[in-house]
This record gives structure tokens, C-alpha cells and sequence, in this order.
């Protein structure tokens, strides 16, 4: 196979984690049973991992108004928007997006990172410029390549370094087009947007601000994080997902632009892909109506990640810098953050293992994704797994054990 | 202002000796991946470094046309020379 040849050190590494019985990154689960329960075989398996903000994968009126589009209007649309038309259902959840953020304008794509692969790409023609925080997601530096702009990368989550960039772009023609995310998928930490759009401002830039982790978990409506630090009017476009707290599949991007709906006929990505199943539609416009009608969800959620983030800092982790319902434990290398991830789920919990190059600073980590559909007895049951875990690889410093201890025998 | 090809040559030498976790002897033919086994996103965070140094931004598909030390040099004495 010369052809796959190139892939030998990554094949090798692959090898490994499939002959120990351990793949972190090729898991089945057999069946579901709710947001937060699984089965391995004949195992149950407490899920700390899927992303599931807000628990609505298992809501009964999400589940009804999926089943009711797939009777009115079938299993599939079989074609692309332009090409093929849009049902009514597409129409109304893009209305009811551009209505939920108070923009005039939203656009709805198949995947979240299809949305991101079209604005960039789109938005920034032959000689306008890109500039990407540093530990943004793949499919923002895949969008990036995907579009024919400069691209340039700057220090994360640091505004005297985004001027910079821009001081040193500041003769040169073409628009700037900045573009940062609400919370960082591993290691929940969130980006400083007001000093972002004072930069933005200062240069004349755009700003687009990616909403996948933040939406639905951040602000009081629940429009992420432009809405926490109330700088909405400031952000040009809004980009974001269905997959995480809407608890579907498909993306989406909102703004205020005039001239937006141009973008219908020039971005590939939307363009030349199928649109979403009604099903999905249906579910997905249902569980945003949910996000704005029920705020406690956002209230179990925070309250749950505060239990857990606290829980594992106590024990004496390395966690995140910030409070947020992606908990990351740093481990000290990949080797061991699969060996806590495996000895993780032989104890039935489910978490993620997530390692350079996809992560920042060559940081290995053992990520946790908290949902508001968690009891806090499902979080402790997580923490005392974790205690237990990371006492038996020798990770906790001896006053946690101690502690532990003496819990233990009161 | 450090700006002939000398100059440059020694940041990034400099530079990429202080990023790397042991001493490994650095030419113009170091393959940057393969003998310095830095992942894609190691060798932009290296770059960064260097843009610092010598006050410049080198696009990210300049960066991905650098396979090793000699390219990187030239990559930047010719944005350096543009600035």
C-alpha cells in the first residue's frame, strides 16, 4: 500500500491503542439509553463526553416533532438547497435563528464544520486576510485553506498580539477578517471579546466569533459569549453548531450584513452539499425554542460543571484556567492520559482523550464534557472515579489522598 | 534591525534551539518535521517566536511550503524585506 505509506507513524501509533484494547478514538457504543447512560456490551457506561450541554437528545417534544417531520415530509431532502429547493421547515428555523440572536440574517449548513469551512472560505476573497487565533478548531484553519485569503495566525486569546498582526497588515489592501470562539473545546477557556472588538474597531476589521461550545450555555438568553460580555453589536457574524447543546446535527451563522443572502449562491459548502433531513430540522428548531424558553437548563448546567471543575481541583488535578462544562484534566504525557481514559471506562464512565496536535501547547488531556441532564450523583460517582483512578497512576499529590481517606473511614 | 541572511539564519537557529527539548545540530538541509519531529501546529507555534522577533507575519501557506531550515531563512528574509 505505497500509497498509505505516508501514514506509517500514525498507523503505528493506531496499532498500539488497538492492540492494548484501549482506542480512545474508535469507541461503539451499543445502545443509548439516555443524555447521560450508555451500553458497552453488557456494560452500563456513565457519559461525561458527548458534548450534550443541555441533555436535550432524549427531550420528548424534540423526539415528537422529529418523528411528526419525518411522517409530513420523509426520511431525506436527496439534494442540495439551491439545487434541489428548501422545505418550509429550513425556512422557519432560519427565521427563528436570526429572531433568537436579533439579527436580520441566518444561514443554515449541514454540518457545524461546514459552517465554518463556508463563512471563511467566502468571506475572504483572493486579497483579503485572514487572521486566526492560534488554537482554533480544525475546521477553521480548514475553512482557511479552503478560501483563497492570506491567512494569519495570532498568539490565543491575546489582543496586543492580534494588533500587532494588524499594525504589520496595515498598508498592505484587502480586508481583515478576525476570527475567534466563544469557549475553546479543550480547555474551556473563553476569549476576551471586548478587547478583541476594541482591536476590531481600531483597524476597521470584521469580526466573526464562533458560538459552537458557548451557545446555549453562555449568556442570560443563552446566545453565548458576545451575549455574557454584551458586545453582540459588535460582532459582524455569528457562527455556531446544532450538534452540541441543540442536541442535532447542522450549523448555522447569523448576522446583520447587508447583502447576506448573496452568500446563498457563492458559498460552496453550502452550495454543494445536501440539506439537513427534516427530522433534524424539526428537532433542532423545537430544542432552540427549548433553550429560550427554559433557563434552568443553563442554571443545572453551571451548576454541575462548577461541581465537577471544583471536585477534580480539589483532588488535586491540573484543570482548565477557567469554570466551564468542558473540564479538561492536564495529564503529564498522551501515554498516560490514555491509560486514565481506558481505566476510566473499565470503571463504566466515559470521558475523552484529546492529544497534540489537536490540542494547545502539546498539552495531553483528558477532557470532560458536563451536561445539564447530569444528577449530582452521576458527578460525584465521576469525581470518585477520577480519585480513584488518579491515586492508583500516582497523579495526586498525598494530602488529596489523605483527605480522601479520611473521608472514607468517617 | 537584523535583516542580511546571516543574521536571520542565527534567529532562527537561536530560536529553535531555545524550543526544542534537547540540543540537536542545526543546518540549512534540517528537515524541519522529520529531524527536529515537530507536529504542524509545534512548528507554527516556533514561527511565532521568530515573527517576534524580527516584527513580521508569515502567512500560514507560507509556512506549509517550509520543509526545511534553509526555506524557513528564506521565507523570512523575504518578508523581512518587504516590511
Amino acid at each position: 500500500m505505497p500509497l498509505l505509506d505516508k501514514f506509517a507513524a500514525l498507523s503505528a501509533q493506531y496499532a498500539t491503542l488497538e492492540s492494548i484494547g484501549a482506542n480512545p478514538f474508535n469507541v461503539t457504543f451499543d445502545r443509548v439509553l439516555s443524555p447521560t447512560e450508555a451500553m458497552i456490551g453488557q456494560r452500563h457506561i456513565l457519559l461525561l463526553g458527548t458534548n450534550n450541554y443541555l441533555g436535550l437528545t432524549y427531550d420528548p417534544a424534540v423526539i415528537r416533532k422529529a418523528v411528526e417531520a419525518t411522517r409530513s415530509f420523509g426520511t431525506g431532502t436527496t439534494g442540495s438547497r439551491i439545487a434541489n429547493g428548501s422545505y418550509d421547515g429550513h425556512k422557519q428555523l432560519e427565521r427563528a435563528l436570526a429572531d433568537f440572536y436579533g439579527r436580520k440574517h441566518a444561514m443554515v449548513f449541514s454540518t457545524g464544520y461546514q459552517a465554518n469551512l463556508g463563512m471563511l472560505s467566502t468571506l475572504a476573497g483572493k486579497n483579503d486576510h485572514l487572521l486566526l487565533d492560534a488554537d482554533s478548531h480544525a475546521s477553521i484553519y480548514d475553512g482557511s485553506r479552503l478560501g483563497h485569503a492570506q491567512v494569519t495566525r495570532f498568539r490565543h486569546n491575546d489582543p496586543d498580539d492580534l494588533h500587532k498582526r494588524l499594525r504589520r497588515l496595515a498598508d498592505v489592501p484587502g480586508d481583515k477578517v478576525i476570527v475567534v470562539e466563544g469557549i475553546y473545546s479543550m480547555l474551556g477557556d473563553t476569549a476576551p471579546l471586548r478587547e478583541f472588538v476594541e482591536v476590531k474597531r481600531e483597524w476597521g476589521a470584521y469580526l466573526v466569533v464562533d458560538e459552537a461550545h458557548s451557545m446555549g450555555v453562555l449568556g442570560k438568553t443563552g446566545r453565548g459569549l458576545a451575549e455574557a460580555q454584551g458586545v453582540e453589536g459588535d460582532i459582524d457574524f455569528i457562527v455556531g453548531t446544532f450538534s452540541k447543546s441543540l442536541a442535532g446535527v447542522g450549523g448555522f451563522c447569523v448576522s446583520d450584513m447587508e447583502g447576506f443572502d448573496i452568500l446563498r449562491v457563492a458559498c460552496r459548502p453550502y452550495m454543494f452539499t445536501a440539506s439537513l433531513p427534516p427530522a433534524v430540522i424539526a428537532a433542532t428548531t423545537e430544542a432552540l425554542h427549548q433553550v429560550s424558553t427554559r433557563p434552568e437548563l443553563r442554571e443545572k448546567l453551571m451548576q454541575n460543571a462548577e461541581r465537577f471543575y471544583e471536585g477534580l481541583r480539589r483532588l488535586g488535578f491540573r484543570v482548565g484556567p477557567e469554570l466551564s462544562p468542558v473540564v479538561s484534566a492536564i495529564m503529564p504525557d498522551p501515554e498516560t492520559a490514555s491509560v486514565f481514559w481506558t481505566n476510566l471506562l473499565k470503571a463504566g464512565l466515559y470521558t475523552n482523550v484529546s492529544l497534540p496536535p489537536a490540542t494547545p501547547n502539546g498539552l495531553a488531556l483528558l477532557r470532560s464534557s458536563v451536561s445539564a441532564a447530569h444528577s449530582p450523583q452521576q458527578i460525584d460517582h465521576a469525581i470518585a472515579l477520577f480519585a480513584h483512578v488518579g491515586h492508583a497512576l500516582g497523579l495526586l499529590p498525598y494530602h488529596a489522598r489523605e483527605s480522601e481517606s479520611l473521608i472514607a473511614g468517617e | 534591525m537584523e535583516s542580511s541572511i546571516d543574521d536571520i539564519r542565527g534567529v532562527v537557529f537561536e530560536t529553535l534551539r531555545a524550543s526544542l527539548p534537547k540540543p540537536i545540530e542545526l543546518s540549512d538541509q534540517t528537515n524541519i518535521v522529520r529531524d527536529l519531529g515537530l507536529d504542524s501546529v509545534a512548528v507554527m507555534d516556533f514561527v511565532m517566536e521568530i515573527e517576534d522577533r524580527l516584527d513580521i507575519s508569515v502567512p500560514l501557506d507560507r509556512i506549509a511550503e517550509v520543509e526545511n531550515i534553509g526555506d524557513l531563512v528564506s521565507t523570512v528574509r523575504d518578508l523581512k524585506g518587504r516590511a
